[in-house]
């Protein structure tokens, strides 16, 4: 089962721009190894990674084999109003992970 | 009757010349080339001018495991509704392919900057463009020494 880690700031003032980072638990399998039987190993990685807040998308980002096993990104936004960040991994063999962290502006 | 002439020698001597770079391209072909990288960078500028400039990229110069390789990249914009970075995008020279990562921004990302972890095949180039609202283009590259593969490595 993957594991996300997201760490936003709990409390900002409206308007600061806050520095979203994320983690997620993934092999990230390049497709370019042999495995001990010398057959190549299958490509599985996360293709695809969006962060929403309050349903708009303010991040998305196309990931490649190059990036390392364990996708560790961040990133900034807007704080805007109090709610709901949604963050959405999505990739090989039907891969699919949400996870939402909530936001409090003052 | 075949004699070894001067002549000969160097017509030989031409093949190879010809025949050296050759092996050399088929026995790398796995591995994106900066030729490969290129032709990955004018699928998204198309005939745009790209200027060098307004990046930032924050790689270590030198790495022991190419696995893990920490990358920061931001770019000069002041982030506003009609001034803000559309699109940031990574390449590598010799990967086996030379995509890292594509981001899309707007103006409410408030600041134009990224961090991820990646993995380097070998010491290369990494190279970053920069999309922004008025369509110009910006790109600026940063080398990092590797002194441990990464990607087609049997073992981690």
């Amino acid at each position: 089962m993957a594991r996300a880690l997201i760490n936003i700031p709990p409390k900002v003032k409206r308007g600061e721009v806050i520095e979203i980072k994320t983690l997620i638990s993934h092999v990230m399998e390049t497709g370019f190894r042999p495995s001990n039987t010398g057959q190549l190993i299958p490509r599985d990685i996360i293709t695809n990674f969006t962060c929403s807040y309050n349903g708009e998308e303010v991040f998305q980002s196309t990931l490649y084999p190059a990036i390392a096993a364990n996708p560790y990104i961040t990133f900034f936004t807007v704080a805007t109003e109090s709610g709901t960040l949604t963050f959405q991994w999505t990739g090989d063999n039907g891969y699919s992970v949400t996870e939402t962290a909530q936001i409090t502006v003052e | 009757m075949s004699t070894t002439t001067r002549r000969r020698l160097m017509q030989g001597a031409g093949a190879l010349a010809i025949a050296g770079p050759l092996a050399v391209t088929l026995v790398r072909s796995a591995r994106a080339t900066p030729e490969s990288m290129q032709q990955a960078i004018d699928k998204i500028v198309g005939s745009g001018k790209v200027t060098k400039g307004k990046i930032a990229i924050d790689i270590p110069p030198l790495v022991e495991n190419g696995n893990v390789v920490p990358l920061t990249v931001s770019v000069d914009s002041p982030m506003t509704g009609d001034n803000y970075v559309k699109a940031i995008h990574v390449f590598n020279e010799k990967n086996p392919q030379p995509h890292v990562i594509s981001i899309k921004l707007g103006p409410r990302a408030g600041k134009a900057a990224v961090s991820t972890r990646i993995r380097l095949a070998t010491t290369q180039m990494v190279v970053v463009i920069a999309e922004m609202s008025d369509e110009t283009l910006w790109t600026d590259r940063a080398e990092c020494i590797v002194t441990a593969a990464a990607c087609v490595e049997a073992t981690l």
